[in-house]
């Protein structure tokens, strides 16, 4: 009887918690749906609901719709989720199964580049691009992907293929197989799982990787949603309604995939992702 | 112990069996070309040049112009300068520690077996998905207005409710919250390391007649040591670059009282074009995070706990 107290208490903790945690999104939901005036309370569910919000906010520009900016967005991380993805299984793998004079050199200044703040590299980035020209493209956003997807997937994917067991590479080794053969046949079907989650945050983060995009891309017809949602705020007198409404729909496509593929976040990260 | 550690991000293991020298040299240098070229294209050489731009003027219009070390002394009498740096250690000073006990403490709320545990987990989970966004810097805008909802529920508690945004001694703080709120990545991580503490020191600690207070920092602090170690290296270093929010919340504003060390080097750096000072402040930014970092490692020697230490390799 005690303990099926203390776990009803239990449940209720954890239920006002997480409550508490999520009602900014939850009222975010009522509040794109709501009057300017109904936005200072804090109820979900508005008096009247106002669908206005966003068939006009999607139109908030004059000459584009938000489809223009979700496109733009899309066809980026396209480019980025393939570049990381692929080149990221790559790099892991020479780092992880291959010995090479000054390995060990390079995955520390790999790992290195993980704690850089990028303040010291951005300025002679910028005037890289600029030299040749692709400054107001998708070049400078795309093209860094493929150079490995960044050192935290690598390191992810290297502590993935270690938990591997090399009896297969050596299995295939036996068979004739060479160290391309034994990666694209044995270790990238193996490592898929984790590829997935590379795939995953590479899409969620260059999404919301705002700076980058800002710093970039000027013309209005090549926004991303981010860069668009910038112009709204800044307008002479924002719409709070349509604003939200056109914010939710922006994250939109990062919570369906953490909806889709959930186990790979919290799970997949905890249990699999960082296991050697 | 596989979660990312200090100790693990030091090197690979050493080869396990001997192979003749150079037969994996080629295959080994394609297979992580890739990262090499971007390396050397993105970080390296903008590493050298930025270092070569903080003694120059430059304005990208011309060509750079040699003043030695004209653009750091400048610093020294630029008032906004401080006034950035100062933000930016108060924001790190509670951003950091709130980010990093909030985080461990929902890592050990979720680490309970519980039914439906994976619903708690995936909504608290769920605001820290979006938290980077700039959608999610408009709610926040919203919520923490004059007319934001927050004062509705601080007014039925008979609270007199503020612009939090709008005004200069709390702007500040309405970005650690949004901050806080965005824990989880560093909770993933604590997640992880929660997940490898052997249960049998626990059952121990409960043979020896162990309350949960004395379990928690007698087992799960020394235990999660490193993992701590990890998050707070990782956390100091992200908090002084933290960007979009201050941009796009407050502008920096009001009063310069939320313009952070990032947005004021992209200011000169972007607005004014000031590339080579932008530079010297990058730099100036870099040697504050090192000597942070230095600390950081220096100090861990006398409060991380390696499992292995002593004991030979793992």
């Amino acid at each position: 009887m005690r303990l099926r107290a203390s776990s009803v208490l239990n449940h209720a903790f954890m239920i006002a918690f997480s409550f508490i945690m999520i009602y900014p999104v939850i009222w975010w939901v009522g509040a794109s749906l709501k009057k300017t005036e109904e936005l200072r309370l804090p109820t979900i569910w508005p008096e009247t609901p106002m669908w206005s919000n966003y068939t006009e906010g999607w139109h908030f520009s004059a000459n584009y719709t938000f489809g223009h900016f979700f496109a733009n967005t899309l066809l980026m991380e396209v480019g980025n989720v393939v570049g990381g993805v692929l080149t990221a299984a790559v790099v892991a793998f020479g780092f992880a199964r291959l010995n090479f004079p000054l390995r060990g050199f390079w995955f520390s200044i790999m790992m290195l580049t993980l704690m850089l703040p990028g303040q010291v590299t951005i300025v002679p980035q910028y005037i890289l691009y600029n030299t040749f020209g692709f400054v107001d493209s998708y070049v400078p956003l795309v093209l860094p992907h493929f150079f490995g997807g960044g050192a935290f997937f690598i390191f992810l994917l290297v502590q993935f293929i270690r938990g591997i067991p090399k009896d297969l590479d050596e299995a295939a080794k036996i068979d004739g197989a060479s160290v391309y053969g034994i990666f694209g046949r044995i270790i990238f079907p193996l490592i898929k799982p984790a590829l997935v989650t590379v795939g995953i945050f590479t899409f969620i983060w260059s999404w919301d990787d705002f700076f980058s995009q800002m710093l970039y891309l000027s013309s209005v017809d090549k926004f991303t949603v981010g860069l668009a949602l910038r112009m709204f705020i800044d307008q002479f007198e924002v719409q709070w309604g349509q604003l939200l409404a056109m914010s939710l729909l922006s994250i939109m496509p990062s919570v369906l995939i953490f909806f889709f593929a959930q186990k790979h976040f919290v799970e997949g990260i905890a249990t699999t992702g960082l296991k050697g | 112990m596989n979660a990312p550690t200090a100790d693990t991000m030091r090197a690979l293991p050493k080869r396990r069996w001997k192979r003749p020298i150079g037969k994996e040299t080629l295959p080994g240098y394609i297979f992580i070309s890739p990262w090499l070229i971007g390396f050397l294209l993105l970080t390296a050489w903008p590493i050298g040049q930025s270092l070569f731009l903080s003694f120059n003027e430059y304005s990208m219009l011309s060509a750079p112009q040699w003043i030695g070390t004209a653009n750091y002394e400048r610093m020294w009498s630029d008032a906004t300068f401080w006034k950035s740096l100062r933000v930016t250690f108060t924001f790190v000073l509670f951003a950091v520690p709130l980010r990093l006990a909030f985080s461990l403490l929902v890592a050990m709320l979720l680490n309970r077996a519980m039914r439906g545990m994976n619903l708690y987990r995936t909504l608290i989970y769920f605001p820290s998905l979006i938290g980077g966004s700039v959608a999610v810097a408009a709610l926040w805008r919203n919520m923490f207005g004059v007319d934001g909802y927050i004062n509705s529920i601080l007014g039925f508690f008979g609270i007199q409710g503020m612009g939090w945004i709008s005004h200069p001694d709390t702007a500040l703080y309405t970005l650690i919250l949004l901050n806080t709120w965005q824990f989880g990545s560093t909770m993933v991580i604590f997640l992880a390391g929660l997940k490898q503490i052997p249960s049998e020191l626990y059952e121990a600690a409960s043979v020896d007649g162990a309350g949960p207070v004395r379990k928690f920092f007698n087992v799960t602090l020394p235990m999660l040591s490193p993992v701590m170690f990890f998050n707070l290296v990782l956390t100091v270093i992200n908090s002084f670059q933290m960007f979009t929010a201050a941009f796009i919340i407050t502008k920096g504003g009001p009063v310069q009282s939320t313009y952070m060390y990032a947005l004021f080097l992209y200011e000169k750096a972007f607005k004014h074009y000031q590339m080579g000072y932008a530079s010297a402040l990058a730099w100036v930014l870099l040697a504050i995070v090192a000597v942070l970092t230095a600390i950081n490692f220096l100090a861990s020697k006398y409060w991380v706990f390696y499992e292995n230490e002593g004991g030979g390799k793992r």
